[in-house]
């Protein structure tokens, strides 16, 4: 291995520094046997205990699963449907305006669209709760799965789709037995991204939920104001716990299946 | 050959039997892609049992017609029947039709059995009839230790063999193969291609195969149509497309030609000759139509029907002399470049017989080229 030279260590030691330290602050004081969050005081695992007998920490967690499942399936299955129709349909006329308005969504202020569903939902007299919250997460993030699922589609042998037909498929049947299994990684992972937006999702959760629907990222910003208490140290040092273990995990899985490929394609030849 | 003999082995050439009634028709197929004109006017007879080659270069058309066929891409114009019934408003998955695709397209998240089992399944055949089937299949391109693998982890002759086999599973009327061989290297191409013969003898589908290698055309087509802009410039067999190609494309896109420019001076009896330079000979070729004196004409002739000598040969009816300019050693046998009058061009090839260090003939030389009046042809477009 080759030796970094003094200025690019600095570089990424300060680069990770950056990126890593109120993390590592914040995982730290999560075990502290004190109140206080600034001042240690002995390692114990007390707040942790605290934490599990916290009903409204609890059940706002549960919302916030029960969101994150729901909205991304669906937001999978509408962004899946919608990068499929925009790279097989290939040229008509307004195909531009519609593939921008698919990715508008991406770049629009949170707040924005928070709102304008906020104004919706009071229009057509839909009362807040987990069902507006579920529908706004889909609305958000089906963009990003259709933007996953696409790239993954452009290079899609088109003609295998074709051979499914030539031996019988219809185009339904051509899609679920060929089409979709050959893209579903693409699938898997744009259900993930949408599943991790849902999870962390603030600005858009607080203008579509309801007194009775509060979201994990709601009650730790609320709980916030008056105060940071270890307990949500320690709410927040097992997310980061559980998101390091999912993304560990997919891009293990990943670099297996590949480096199996890779060696099967050897012996192939 | 005898009589006996003849009646054994019927010759195939169903195109010339007024009563056979031809498995595909086009009649009169127009494609347009927005200006673009892919298939102009087009009208031909497949008949049943064929190994049908479409041959052209890239951009001819030859893919489309082959892609309509399979109900990829319906005519702007005219009509396509198969077995009888129209095939404008049927789907892909509902033809007796099935291609085999240049990438192969093979499902990759499916095994070698799986892949080949995969149009029976469409079917809902019984299993035990798609399991026969499916070993039937493998034994046919002998594969069946393979049949477990993932098209990733076999050859590309291999995976050529399970597009083949998974083609023909749902034994179809109609077989289309697009640049089958194109991936292979030669000297499996060739293995290939005689496997391919076999294997649509043995079945008797009707094959038609698209491809822009000519040698491919001549070894396993029965008949060959050569495509240019959209239209079929002839239709025949290997050998008259070879022997009598119908105009100076086919000729110069089949195989290696001299073409010699020159103006018609006799015409008839299944001859025309042309004078080709002043103080020439005049040279005579096949010309089936009768050809009005002082047409402008092409006698297109192989290097191969060319004898190359040092001494003017007697009794022959073409003759012409010029000097060595290049000479080609190929191993078997030798090219020769000659300019003859005019500075015109005229290639002979020779058979290397002896060792090269006797070679009678070498550069700057004078020498005689000759040829038979059946060796050339005298085309006028």
């Amino acid at each position: 291995m080759r030796k970094l030279s003094w200025f690019n260590t600095l570089t990424l030691t300060l680069g990770f520094a950056f990126l890593y330290i109120p993390m590592l602050i914040l995982i730290l004081y999560s075990f502290n046997a004190g109140k206080l969050v600034t001042v240690w005081s002995g390692f114990s695992f007390k707040w942790y205990g605290e934490l599990f007998q916290n009903e409204a920490f609890l059940s706002a967690a549960w919302v916030t699963l029960k969101v994150a499942v729901i909205s991304s399936t669906f937001a999978t299955i509408l962004g899946t449907m919608a990068a499929y129709v925009m790279v097989r349909a290939g040229r008509f006329r307004g195909r531009t305006l519609f593939s921008g308005m698919i990715y508008a969504p991406l770049v629009m202020p949170e707040v924005i669209t928070g709102l304008s569903l906020l104004l919706l939902f009071i229009a057509i007299g839909l009362d807040r709760g987990v069902l507006t919250i579920v529908l706004a997460h889909t609305t958000f993030s089906m963009c990003y799965v259709s933007v996953v699922v696409s790239s993954r589609l452009v290079t899609f042998d088109q003609s295998l789709e074709e051979a499914a037909l030539d031996l019988g498929c219809t185009g339904f049947e051509a899609f679920r037995l060929v089409t979709l299994p050959i893209i579903l990684p693409a699938v898997i992972s744009g259900w993930l991204l949408a599943f991790t937006l849902s999870l962390d999702d603030l600005v858009i959760a607080s203008f579509t939920s309801g007194p009775s629907s509060t979201t994990l990222p709601i009650k730790i910003f609320s709980a916030v104001r008056l105060g940071v208490t270890p307990e949500i140290n320690a709410l927040s040092t097992i997310m980061i716990g559980l998101v390091t273990i999912g993304v560990i995990g997919a891009s293990l899985t990943t670099k297996r299946a590949i480096a199996k490929k890779q060696k099967d394609e050897r012996e192939a030849i | 050959m005898s009589d006996a003999a003849k009646a054994l082995e019927p010759v195939f050439e169903p195109w010339k039997d007024p009563s056979q009634k031809p498995l595909i028709r086009f009649e009169n197929v127009t494609k347009r892609f927005g200006d673009f004109t892919a298939i102009d006017d087009l009208t031909i007879n497949i008949y049943e049992k064929e190994f049908f080659a479409l041959l052209g270069p890239s951009g001819c058309g030859k893919t489309t017609m082959m892609r309509m066929l399979g109900g990829f891409e319906t005519p702007t114009e005219g009509s396509i029947t198969i077995d009888g019934q129209d095939m404008s408003a049927v789907p892909p998955n509902k033809r007796a039709v099935n291609m085999m695709f240049q990438s192969y397209a093979l499902f990759p998240h499916l095994s070698v059995a799986d892949n080949i089992a995969f149009g029976l399944k469409r079917d809902k055949l019984p299993a035990d009839q798609i399991a026969a089937r499916v070993e039937e299949m493998l034994s046919l391109v002998q594969l069946n230790k393979f049949a477990s693998r993932k098209p990733h982890q076999i050859s590309g002759g291999q995976r050529q063999r399970v597009a083949l086999a998974r083609s023909l599973a749902k034994a179809p009327k109609l077989l289309l193969l697009d640049e089958p061989l194109g991936a292979l290297d030669k000297k499996l191409r060739q293995d290939t291609q005689f496997e391919l013969m076999d294997i649509q003898e043995t079945t008797g589908t009707t094959f038609v195969i698209v491809t822009h290698d000519q040698e491919e055309a001549m070894t396993v087509a029965s008949r060959i149509a050569v495509m240019d802009h959209g239209k079929i410039v002839q239709v025949d067999t290997p050998a008259k497309i070879y022997e009598e190609p119908g105009n100076i494309y086919v000729a110069d896109f089949i195989g290696d030609v001299n073409l010699i420019k020159g103006k018609v001076v006799k015409s008839g009896n299944d001859h025309a000759s042309i004078s080709w330079a002043e103080g020439q000979q005049d040279l005579t070729g096949i010309a089936h139509d009768e050809i009005p004196h002082g047409t402008e004409a092409t006698l297109a002739i192989r290097p191969e029907k060319v004898t190359i000598s040092t001494d003017r040969p007697e009794g022959v009816t073409n003759a012409l002399s010029g000097t060595v300019l290049d000479i080609a050693y190929l191993g078997n046998m030798s090219t020769y470049v000659i300019e003859a009058a005019n500075g015109t061009l005229i290639k002979a090839q020779a058979a290397n017989t002896r060792r090269i260090s006797r070679r009678a003939i070498t550069w700057e030389q004078q020498v005689w080229l000759s040829f038979t009046d059946t060796a050339g042809v005298v085309l006028t477009s």
